[in-house]
C-alpha cells in the first residue's frame, strides 16, 4: 500500500461520514435512529466523527418497544448525555393505547412488527424528512439490494422494483411532500467490520454483549433469558448459563448464545469461528419465512 | 488489508450467480444457517446438490422468477482484502443496472459462456467498462466443463476477445478459464486444466494492484456541509466538510475556491476533530481558511497552481436511466459530488450503439439504457475535470425535478 492508502476500515469509515454529511446537507430535519445496540452505537461514534468540532447536528430517536434490556437503556442515556445530544423517545405502548392495536400474543410476543406504526407517527409529529438507520447489507437478503438513500412513499413502504440508481458517490435525496428517506451510512459494512473499528476506536458497549451469568430457558434450540416479558412455561427448564449477546434488540426477540468472551479480542475471535449469521442465531423474528425481511421492509420497517 | 470493489456481469446463464456463489462458498464466507436456508429452498434438483445461484438471489420476486432483477451488494473477506461485490443483472434492458453497479468498480469480470463465445452482450459489458474507465478486466471463461475443457476453445475466445479490448482501450485484461459450478479455477487451480498457467480468479482478485489507479496529483476537493459549531470557545469557527476527490492537501498549501475565484490559504486540516499536516484521496476532512470567504455547499477547494476547469456548457455522454424519454430542450437538476445546478440538454448530438460503439443519428426519441452524446447548458458554473483523466470529477447525474428520480448518469468529456 502506498503512502497515501487507507486501509479497508479507513475507507468504510470515510464513506460512512461522507453519508451522514450528505444526509445532514440535504434534509431539513433528519433523524438518527437509534435502537441501542452496537451498530447504533457505532453510528453515533461516526456522527460525531462527522460533525466534529460540532455537535451532532439532529436528534437520536428510539422507538422504544417497553421490551428493551433495561442495560441498553441505561447506556443510552449515559451515552446522550456524554455526547451532548438531543434524545427523543416514544414508545410503542402508547401507540398500542392510541391507536387500540392489537397486542401480539403468544410466549415471544414480539413487537417489532408495532414499531412500524410508532415510528410512522413519530416521523408525522416532527417532520423528520430522513431518517439515518443503521441497517447493514450483509444482515438478510432483503437489505443487500437496498440503496444507501432509500426512498419510503408516505405509508413509509420500500419499493425494490422502483429504487432510484446510485451512481458514484452521488446520493440524491430529492423527495415530494410527505415522503421519507432512510438513509443508511453502515451499508458496507459486515458485522466483523464493526466489531473490528469498535475496538480500534475503544468504543464502549453495554455489558450485555460480553459473557455473564444470567437466567434462560431453552427454545428451538435457541437461548432466551427469562424476564419480565418472557415467562417460562411449566414445562421449561430455566437454566443458568454464561452468555453474551450478538445482537441487541427486544428481550422478546434476541437469543443469547453461550459464551466466554469477556473482552473485545475474545467476542471478535469467537464471532470470526462461528459459522452461523448474526440474524440466524440470533433473532428470532427472522426464522419465521425466509421472506420475512423483505415483507417487513416493504411495510415501513427500518 | 485493503478494499476491493468489483462487478460481475455476464449474459443471462451465463453462470453469474453460480460465480458468485461459488466465490462466497469457497472462500467460506457462507455461513451455516444460510447454507441451511439455501438447502431448503433448493427443490426438485436430481443430483442433490445446492443451487448456488440461489445465494444471491435476494428478493422473492426475481425467487419466483428465476431472474436477478436489481443490483444487490455482496461482501467477503479473506486474509488479503474485504471485497464488495456488485452483482449486476444480465438482462439486455438493465444496462442502467451495470452501470450504476460499474461507477464504483475498481475491476469488472466479465463471465463468457466458453460455448457462446463472445456475444453481443459481452461487448455491451465491455463497452460500458470502458466508458465508465474500469481500470481492471477479467474475462472469465465458463462452463469450461461443456466444452470438455478444451484449450483451443479456450484459445479462439481468448484472441476474439483481445479484439474488442483493443478496440475499447482496455489494456488491463487477464483471462480464466473456468467452471464456477465445479469450482475450477475459481479459488482453487483447477487439475484439469493443466495447460493454463495464470492464476485461478481469487488470487488475482487478492493481488491486483489497485493503488496505482488514485489520482495523487490534481487536489480536488468539495464543500459537502459547512460546519459552525457557535458554541462560545468555538465562536468564529467555520470548517468546510468534504472528502478529498483527488490529489493530496497539507496545512499552508495556496488554495482557490471556484467557482468564485477567491484566493485564500489552508489553515487547518482536521479528520474527526483531530488536526493532520496533509490529507489524501478518499479522507473526509475539514478545511478551514485563512481568509473570511463566502463558501457554501457545492463549491469547490482547488491548488491555485493545478485548476480544474469551469464552465457551464459541457460535452457529455450521458446513459439515460428513466422510463420516460429523454427530451432535448428539457430542464433538469444536475448534480455532481454535492453541487446541484439546474441544467437544460441544449443538443443531443448522437446515439452511441452500444453493441457496435458507431454513432447513430438520432431520429427517435432517446429511451431507457440508451448512451447518448449530449450538450447540457448549467445555470451556475461547473467544477470539473473530463471523466477520461479524472473520471472521480467528472461524474454527474441528471434528476427529474418533477419525479424527483436519477434519469441519467454524466461523463463529462
Amino acid at each position: 500500500m502506498s503512502e497515501y492508502g487507507l486501509n479497508y476500515l479507513e475507507q468504510l469509515e470515510a464513506e460512512s461520514i461522507h453519508i451522514f454529511r450528505e444526509a445532514a446537507a440535504q434534509f431539513e430535519k433528519p433523524a438518527l435512529l437509534f435502537s441501542g445496540g452496537k451498530d447504533s452505537i457505532t453510528m453515533v461514534h461516526l456522527a460525531r466523527k462527522a460533525f466534529a468540532p460540532a455537535k451532532i447536528p439532529f436528534p437520536l430517536v428510539h422507538i422504544d418497544t417497553g421490551h428493551n434490556f433495561p442495560e441498553a437503556l441505561d447506556f443510552r442515556d449515559k451515552l446522550v448525555e456524554k455526547v451532548n445530544a438531543t434524545l427523543v423517545v416514544r414508545k410503542v405502548e402508547d401507540t398500542i393505547k392510541k391507536r387500540s392495536l392489537t397486542e401480539p400474543k403468544g410466549k415471544f410476543p414480539s413487537r417489532n412488527w408495532l414499531q412500524t406504526y410508532t415510528l410512522l407517527d413519530t416521523i408525522e409529529e416532527f417532520k423528520f424528512d430522513c431518517c439515518i438507520g443503521g441497517a447493514r447489507r450483509d444482515e438478510e437478503k432483503a437489505r443487500a439490494k437496498e440503496r444507501i438513500f432509500s426512498v419510503r412513499d408516505e405509508f413509509g413502504q420500500w419499493n425494490p422494483k422502483l429504487q432510484r440508481p446510485e451512481l458514484w458517490n452521488i446520493y440524491n435525496g430529492k423527495i415530494h411532500k410527505g415522503e421519507n428517506v432512510r438513509v443508511f451510512p453502515i451499508s458496507n459494512w459486515t458485522e466483523l467490520d464493526i466489531w473490528n473499528y469498535i475496538r480500534k476506536n475503544n468504543i464502549e458497549l453495554p455489558s450485555i454483549y460480553f459473557a455473564h451469568n444470567r437466567k434462560v430457558i431453552v427454545h428451538e434450540g435457541q437461548l432466551v433469558a427469562t424476564s419480565d416479558y418472557i415467562k417460562p412455561s411449566t414445562d421449561d427448564v430455566v437454566l443458568t448459563k454464561k452468555v453474551r449477546y450478538r445482537t441487541v434488540g427486544d428481550m422478546t426477540c434476541t437469543a443469547a448464545i453461550e459464551s466466554n468472551a469477556t473482552s473485545l479480542d475474545e467476542v471478535i475471535n469467537e464471532i470470526i469461528s462461528t459459522r452461523i449469521s448474526e440474524r440466524g442465531e440470533t433473532r428470532i423474528d427472522d426464522r419465521v419465512t425466509e421472506a420475512a425481511m423483505e415483507d417487513r421492509k416493504k411495510n415501513g420497517y427500518f | 488489508m485493503d478494499l476491493l470493489r468489483f462487478i460481475t456481469a455476464g449474459s443471462v446463464d451465463d453462470g453469474k450467480s453460480t460465480l458468485i456463489g461459488r466465490l462466497l462458498y469457497d472462500s467460506k464466507n457462507i455461513l451455516i444457517d444460510q447454507l441451511e436456508a439455501l438447502e431448503k429452498s433448493t427443490k426438485n434438483r436430481a443430483d442433490g446438490s445446492v443451487d448456488l445461484a440461489l445465494l444471491t438471489d435476494g428478493l422473492r420476486a426475481e425467487r419466483e422468477q428465476g431472474i436477478t432483477i436489481d443490483v444487490a451488494y455482496r461482501y467477503f473477506t479473506t486474509p488479503k482484502r474485504k471485497f464488495i461485490i456488485a452483482d449486476a443483472p444480465g438482462h439486455v434492458q438493465y444496462t442502467r443496472n451495470m452501470i450504476t453497479g460499474a461507477s464504483n468498480a475498481n475491476l469488472i469480470i466479465i463471465l463468457i459462456d466458453a460455448r457462446q463465445g463472445v456475444v453481443e452482450q459481452t461487448r455491451r459489458h465491455s463497452i460500458i467498462a470502458s466508458l465508465l474507465n474500469v481500470p481492471h478486466v477479467i474475462v472469465a471463461i465458463n462452463k469450461m466443463d461443456l466444452v470438455d475443457y478444451s484449450q483451443s476453445v479456450f484459445n479462439n475466445i481468448v484472441n476474439e476477445y483481445a479484439e474488442v479490448a483493443k478496440q475499447l482501450g482496455l489494456d488491463d485484461v487477464y483471462y480464466i478459464p473456468m467452471s464456477a459450478l465445479n469450482g475450477d479455477n475459481v479459488v482453487e487451480k483447477s487439475s484439469i486444466t493443466n495447460w493454463y498457467e495464470g492464476k485461478p480468479l481469487m488470487q488475482y482478485l487478492e493481488e491486483i494492484e489497485i493503488d496505482n489507479d488514485v489520482n495523487f496529483t490534481d487536489s480536488r476537493f468539495q464543500v459537502q456541509f459547512v460546519i459552525r459549531p457557535q458554541t462560545e470557545e468555538l465562536h468564529d469557527y467555520r470548517g468546510y466538510a468534504g472528502r478529498v476527490i483527488s490529489g493530496v492537501y497539507k496545512k499552508g498549501d495556496k488554495v482557490k475556491v471556484l467557482p468564485q475565484g477567491n484566493e485564500s490559504t489552508i489553515s487547518s486540516i482536521e479528520i474527526a476533530g483531530e488536526e493532520v499536516q496533509e490529507a489524501f484521496p478518499q479522507q473526509a476532512i475539514v478545511i478551514q481558511l485563512a481568509d473570511d470567504i463566502d463558501i457554501s455547499r457545492g463549491d469547490s477547494i482547488v491548488k491555485t497552481e493545478n485548476l480544474p476547469k469551469v464552465a457551464n456548457e459541457l460535452e457529455v455522454l450521458l446513459c439515460w436511466m428513466d422510463d420516460k424519454p429523454l427530451i432535448s430542450g428539457n430542464k433538469y437538476l444536475l448534480q455532481h459530488n454535492s453541487r446541484l445546478v439546474k441544467a437544460m440538454v441544449k443538443h443531443v448530438n448522437y446515439k452511441l450503439n452500444v453493441n457496435t460503439l458507431q454513432q447513430q443519428a438520432i431520429n427517435d426519441e432517446i429511451k431507457l439504457n440508451e448512451i447518448v452524446a449530449a450538450t447540457i447548458k448549467t445555470v451556475s458554473p461547473l467544477v470539473f475535470d473530463s471523466y477520461s483523466r479524472l473520471s472521480v470529477n467528472g461524474n454527474a447525474i441528471l434528476i427529474d425535478e418533477t419525479s424527483n428520480n436519477t434519469v441519467a448518469a454524466v461523463m463529462i468529456g
